[in-house]
């Protein structure tokens, strides 16, 4: 068992100067180089900057990283800073689950679900995202940080930014699910619903971030940001035994996540923490809204933008800022991509929970509904270990399963109203 | 037609500062070539080879994107604001 000390870096941190440093940055297009600072785009070509680490740094082997705290930063080397980070450090590290069930259901040798919805402290893998960028906000000294967000974004930086004593600014569309909006205003952020869809939102935030000096997680934090999804391969890489399954199934927004998924991969095999293959990445979609699907099934291009019309909000992203490298991930891996309709994803919440007791929100009934898809149609093989990726939880979309559920007999406290109804349950 | 183009700060350094500019044409493209004719420096982050919108910038008029309306060749009005900001936002 472990314990967090919440004002170990509480508001008192905010005037001390602080321990960890950000890595310099590195553009992905040009190759150019920058000191560390609060900006996500490269000053020559306006390309995406990621951190740059030292090829030369000590890494930990298997047993040191085993002996760590359960959390993601157990993967410390991996991520983008020197120094102690200080803040949001119990995050990360949550179940994987093996459900021979849903492996039968597939028709695949194994399956284990990635389990997101229960990340503490916000139900989502956006903790892991969130957890790094804060620390980079620490780092630049910056009081103030924010979100463009479909949500679970948004939950995660309230939460985040109320534990370590700084404002948070959130944005988000209008018309998100009550439990996202009630699920954020609760850690007291300056929350603000912005008419449109979430790409509005977004162009409005990249205009915000280049106007108010806050450090903007998903845009001018973006670099250190980002580099919190590895942990989910790390931790999937150690949890199955320090070896890599064959496929794995991840739902798709901004593709940041299916992007950073085929990072950690890579960097766990380049310091031969597994052997073998990296495993075919497998990305997923609703039909709604499938930008990166339909770019990885014309094979080549840009990404050609949607309005998106789905249940499924979290993943509801028309113009996705990583789309391009998402797809690249998939095809480098000879993974596929796949879309599904919205009764679909709501029949994928359905047998996630019944085979697993896991209740995931839309973007898991995508990702499930996309992994039968891929299996029928040969994508996922008889002699595959599949890992679903499982980034949010159920109780943050109940309407979207509500109408789909049978309702309850109510009867009378009478022992014959039950052997009534186990009757009826035994001859229907 | 004269309308207004409002820069992402990065490019700012490419026009002496100034993030709101005024330009002219009848189509977002030709307002960014007027635009580009008196800044080019400007032209390479704001058009790619093709003549097409540089992959890294996002266009938008009067808040809308002007991929769902017609790209470059899109129609301007006089007042009208032309909006760019980073592509890499997001997600």
């Amino acid at each position: 068992m472990t314990t967090t000390t919440l004002d170990i870096a509480g508001p008192s941190a905010r005037g001390a100067a602080p321990i960890v440093a950000a890595l310099p940055l590195i553009c992905t297009n040009c190759g150019s180089r920058f000191d560390a600072e609060p900006t996500a785009i490269c000053l020559q070509c306006l390309g995406p900057l990621v951190p740059e680490y030292d090829a030369t740094r000590t890494l930990p082997d298997r047993n040191t990283i085993g002996r760590r705290a359960p959390s993601l930063w157990r993967y410390r080397e991996w991520l983008p800073f020197t120094g102690s980070p200080t803040l949001s450090l119990d995050s990360g590290f949550t179940p994987l689950v093996e459900s021979p069930a849903l492996a039968r259901r597939l028709g695949v040798a194994r399956v284990w679900v990635k389990n997101d919805a229960v990340s503490h402290p916000t139900l989502s893998f956006k903790d892991r995202v969130v957890s790094t960028a804060i620390n980079a906000a620490h780092a630049f000294g910056l009081d103030v940080i924010g979100c463009a967000s479909t949500g679970n974004l948004a939950n995660a930086v309230a939460a985040h930014a109320a534990r370590a004593g700084l404002e948070a600014w959130i944005f988000i569309p209008h018309d998100l699910e009550p439990a996202k909006v009630l699920g954020t205003s609760v850690f007291g952020p300056k929350l603000v619903r912005v008419r449109g869809t979430y790409d509005d939102v977004n162009r409005l935030c990249a205009q915000v971030a280049d106007s108010f000096g806050w450090g903007l997680v998903n845009v001018n934090l973006r670099a250190y940001y980002g580099e919190g999804s590895k942990t989910m391969a790390f931790e999937i890489i150690e949890q199955l035994g320090w070896r890599a399954p064959t496929a794995i199934v991840a739902p798709m927004a901004g593709g940041a996540l299916v992007t950073k998924l085929h990072r950690g991969f890579r960097e766990f095999s380049e310091a031969e923490l597994f052997d073998g293959a990296l495993p075919r990445i497998h990305g997923a979609q609703a039909a709604g809204c499938a930008p990166i699907v339909r770019l990885v099934e014309r094979g080549a291009g840009r990404i050609e933008p949607e309005i998106p019309s789905t249940v499924a909000r979290s993943l509801a992203i028309g113009n996705p800022a990583d789309g391009l490298t998402a797809a690249r991930a998939i095809t480098e891996t000879n993974g596929w991509a796949a879309k599904v309709s919205d009764s679909e994803l709501v029949e994928g919440i359905r047998l996630l929970a019944e085979t697993t007791g896991i209740f995931a929100e839309t973007a898991g009934g995508v990702t499930v509904a996309a992994a039968q898809q891929l299996a029928r149609a040969g994508r996922l093989r008889p002699d595959d270990d599949v890992v679903l990726c499982i980034t949010g939880n159920g109780l943050k979309t109940l309407d979207a399963v509500a109408g789909s559920l049978p309702e309850a007999p109510v009867i009378a406290p009478r022992l014959s109203a039950v052997a009534a109804l186990v009757e009826a349950t035994a001859n229907p | 037609m004269s309308l207004t183009i409002s820069l992402p700060s990065v490019l700012a350094r490419l026009t002496d500062g100034q993030r709101a500019l005024q330009a002219t044409g009848t189509t977002v493209g030709e307002a960014v070539s007027d635009l580009t004719s008196r800044f080019p420096a400007l032209s390479p982050r704001l058009v790619d080879d093709r003549g097409e919108p540089y992959p890294f910038v996002s266009y938008y008029l009067n808040d809308e994107d002007i991929r769902f309306g017609g790209g470059f060749g899109a129609s301007v009005r006089d007042g009208d604001e032309i909006i760019i900001v980073s592509a890499v936002a997001g997600g």
